[in-house]
């Protein structure tokens, strides 16, 4: 157990978006909110997941919806946390600690926001160890845990629970439709986890790494060195690509964001094109038309010059990038993982092959 | 058409006639910290010129960097209420919450947060508390603050809640000048409402410094409108740019793009811009320049401005030059060049200096490097080179060649050859291209919306039709509108195929008589 400084939450809202793989939204109002109740004397201890007893309970939060939309509506640190209190009240039971869905993005400070008002830890985990679009993409639907019930919260005090699905995939469907009701926005605490499951099946000290890749990217714009060279170090990735963003092409398809990237090589890689296709987030990158890497694999986009990442939402004609894969979280690269988030999942007919096979 | 044309720049006042396409004299005088007096010194001088007086003035247009230097340099600020409509959502985060601490301790008066604001598809996320909006007026009132922001969720969708209160405010308060965000456009709450923030505290600043201009103008005999340049290289009648001073924050370097694109004819094409300390580069697209697409921050508070995207370089005329090793800038002699530049009998070796040596520019006294080694000049006009060629990569974004425009004072640094470029042109009054720009500017209206269960091009067609409204209203031709920019954005988890367009439309400045506006259809 250790308490974090804010520093190190500035450091995770960096990583967590690197660790987003071009979407999970952006960490900025996550943050803000952080800095104001850290200076409210509100303080956040994050926990090893390996410390939690078999029958804990644990909150799983995230918020849901399109990231436009938070924009306008920003994000409000309560709003989480009354969601992890209804959960509390169905359950009976007093949670032990909180963690994200998704450290990836926006939802990699949500826990945080939550833990600050009820004075509970984090738990140092998630279940994605990146960003993904829908319910059943996450280590828990991979180890079949129990999908419901899912809190949903709205401010106007709509409180709606989806108290049994068949699957996870009933669950994306269900709560979606809720969650477009309220505004296209909603503060959600998921299924409870029970101390055993996370330490089973939960994608551990996820957090931790995000302060790690954060802080590395920081140093290194403070001091003038290479951004993209110490994500590679401490994330333990591989450099892909370095070229400028020549062309954009986006459409929105089942609410999703789907389109297509292309990137001219600068550097060792002129003369080659890279092309990336995402659905919310990077999932599959071609380099001149042969596959060069896939999800469950992390393809994150970075400013060649300052390290931070790049959203598909956000990415534009002329941008500086270099391309990097991060190594996967185990649990995705098991036959039962590959089909809740390999290529196919996504519509594309690969066979899953990692960047990092063959590498050592 | 007779125009003239002012930038008011941190150096250099610039001012042109511009006749029918055409640069009748140009001239350049020193800006004063009272910015008037360079005004009226700059318009005296060409009001000396002969073919100036032979006929009316139709317009006068500056640019100035005026109101962004005081919110970077903390001065001359109003203190603001800030009133804030969307409770229950966005409690935790209030108006200044992301200002650095100096500023926002300067600025922010009262601030109140009401219920009210709008859902991304238009429903009222709860109903407007005007009870509530009537008891802030008239705390308001009673503070004795007078400059007000008022920013709603999603009032660029639907903006009946920032315009209610703003009836309220002008019954309470009638004498309050009220910014709202939905005329600073853009979706995205903060950013949006910072804006509106600043504009807030710079009216009393922006009203002054208008009346100041209007006041130069007629003491230099000129009987014609003044308009101000804005951030996209279009005009704002000066009463309008005097309620929206924050919308010309960015109209320098704006309008030297703008001055490169008439006075070489090119409408794509890379421009650079190399003053004495530093230099610019960015890219015409269709005659404007490309705009950043991003977050971009004013004195330390983000905002979403319509700002062109440039990439600046410490590098210019006047940029010292080191030996060992050898070095070209950052640091610059700036406007002390023609004293201590060695051309100009000083001391200090320049850019400025290796270029006369090196014999591509003929400055001052050219005896005076007569001693400088060839190979040293050379080798400081290869380092300027490499710094152009990366500035222009960088911001270069077609894989082909493109023309470059150089302007500005010390353009001679700009080489013949540039790696990715087709042909490097140069132009007559090139130095006062900014003036030209603002001399040329046209007026401009835009939209930013989300639409839902509309084909691609309906949705693109209604956003075109209420951007030509609304340029219509800020005087522009009719006839003549056009569209600059068209961004749409599929919006992620959003039902009906939501899309976020945003266009942008620009045509002449209407002449007053005929402005006749139309009542649309498409308003939404």
């Amino acid at each position: 157990m250790r308490e974090l400084a804010l520093d190190d939450i500035e450091a995770l809202a960096v990583g967590a978006w690197i660790l987003g793989t071009g979407g999970g939204g952006s960490s900025y109002l996550g943050l803000l909110n952080m800095r104001r109740l850290y200076a409210e004397g509100h303080r956040v201890e994050l926990m090893s997941p390996l410390d939690l007893g078999d029958e804990d309970w644990v909150a799983v939060v995230s918020n849901m919806g399109a990231p436009l939309i938070g924009q306008e509506r920003l994000a409000d640190s309560r709003n989480i946390a009354r969601a992890v209190e209804i959960q509390e009240a169905l359950l009976g039971e007093k949670f032990r600690a909180v963690m994200s869905l998704e450290i990836g993005g926006g939802n990699g400070i949500q826990p945080l926001m939550a833990a600050a008002h009820l004075g509970l830890p984090v738990a140092d985990a998630d279940t994605m160890g990146r960003a993904y679009p829908e319910a059943q993409m996450t280590s828990v639907a991979v180890g079949d845990l129990r999908p419901y019930p899912c809190v949903l919260y709205d401010p106007r005090g709509i409180e709606a629970v989806v108290t049994k699905v068949p699957s996870w995939k009933w669950m994306e469907r269900v709560s979606r439709k809720i969650c477009v009701e309220m505004g296209s926005i909603a503060s959600t605490c998921k299924a409870p986890r029970t101390g055993h499951e996370v330490k089973e099946w939960g994608i551990h000290f996820t957090v931790t790494k995000a302060i790690g890749i954060g802080h590395r990217v920081r140093e290194a714009q403070r001091r003038h060195d290479d951004p993209i060279a110490a994500i590679l170090d401490e994330g333990k990735g591989k450099l892909l690509f370095r070229g400028k963003v020549v062309d954009v092409a986006r459409r929105a398809t089942e609410g999703y964001l789907r389109g297509r990237a292309a990137i001219d090589g600068l550097d060792e890689d002129r003369g080659s094109r890279l092309e990336i296709a995402f659905q919310n987030e990077w999932v599959v990158a071609w380099r001149d038309g042969v596959p060069l890497a896939m999800s469950p694999d992390l393809i994150c986009v970075l400013d060649t010059v300052s390290g931070e990442a790049f959203g598909t939402e956000t990415i534009g004609y002329g941008r500086r990038v270099s391309v990097v894969a991060l190594p996967a979280p185990p649990v995705f690269l098991t036959h039962k993982g590959l089909e809740h988030v390999g290529p196919r999942a996504f519509g594309y007919d690969l066979d899953f092959r990692s960047v990092f096979d063959g590498s050592a | 058409m007779r125009r003239i044309g002012i930038d008011v720049g941190g150096t250099n006042t610039d001012a042109v006639l511009l006749e029918d396409g055409h640069v009748v004299h140009a001239v350049k005088t020193p800006t004063t910290p009272d910015v008037t007096a360079g005004i009226v010194t700059a318009l005296a001088e060409l009001a000396g010129h002969p073919d100036v007086a032979r006929a009316a003035i139709d317009g006068v247009v500056i640019g100035t960097t005026h109101f962004v230097n005081a919110v970077v340099q903390r001065r001359d600020l109003a203190r603001v209420a800030a009133v804030r409509i969307g409770l229950p959502a966005s409690a935790s985060l209030p108006p200044f919450c992301d200002w650095p601490e100096e500023l926002a301790h300067s600025v922010r008066g009262e601030v109140f947060m009401l219920e009210g604001g709008h859902d991304y598809d238009g429903r009222p996320i709860v109903p407007f508390d005007e009870a509530g909006m009537r008891r802030a007026a008239r705390r308001i009132c009673a503070s004795g603050i007078r400059s007000v922001a008022v920013a709603a969720i999603f009032s660029p969708l639907d903006p009946d809640c920032e315009e209610r209160a703003r009836a309220i405010l002008a019954e309470e308060v009638p004498e309050a000048a009220v910014t709202l965000s939905r005329d600073l456009g853009r979706i995205g709450l903060l950013e949006r409402e910072n804006a509106a923030l600043l504009n807030a505290a710079l009216v009393d600043l922006a009203r002054a410094t208008v009346a100041g201009f209007t006041r130069a103008i007629a003491a230099s005999g000129i009987a014609a409108p003044l308009y101000l340049t804005q951030n996209d290289g279009t005009v704002m009648a000066a009463d309008s740019a005097a309620a929206l001073p924050v919308m010309s924050f960015a109209s320098g370097a704006t309008n030297s793009m703008r001055g490169a694109a008439f006075l070489s004819g090119l409408a794509d094409a890379m421009v650079i811009d190399v003053g004495g300390t530093s230099t610019d580069v960015g890219q015409l697209r269709r005659g404007f320049p490309r705009e950043a697409n991003s977050v971009v921050e004013v004195g330390g508070v983000r905002t979403l401005f319509r700002m062109p995207d440039l990439l600046s370089i410490a590098l210019g005329g006047g940029s010292v030059v080191e030996r060992h090793p050898l070095a070209v800038g950052p640091k610059s002699v700036g406007y002390r060049l023609t004293r201590e530049a060695l051309v100009f009998g000083g001391d200090i070796l320049t850019a400025t200096d290796a270029a006369v040596a090196a014999g591509v520019a003929e400055i001052g006294n050219t005896r005076a490097v007569a001693g400088l080694p060839r190979d040293l000049a050379r080798a400081v006009l290869e380092e300027t080179r490499a710094k152009i060629e990366d500035a222009v990569d960088r911001m270069k974004t077609e894989a082909g060649d493109l023309p470059l425009i150089a302007v500005g004072g010390a353009a001679f640094l700009v080489p013949y050859r540039v790696a990715g470029i087709s042909q490097v042109i140069r132009v007559p009054h090139g130095d006062c291209a900014n003036a030209v720009g603002a001399a040329i500017a046209q007026v401009s209206g835009e939209t930013d919306q989300v639409y839902r269960d509309l084909p691609r091009s309906e949705a693109i067609a209604l956003a075109e039709a209420q951007a030509n409204e609304r340029a219509v209203a800020a005087g522009a031709d009719r006839a003549s509108l056009a569209t600059v920019d068209v961004e749409d954005m599929p919006l992620a988890y959003l039902p009906g195929n939501a899309l976020r367009v945003r266009v942008r439309v620009a045509g002449e400045m209407a002449a007053p008589a005929q402005d006749q506006p139309e009542t649309s259809p498409a308003t939404l």
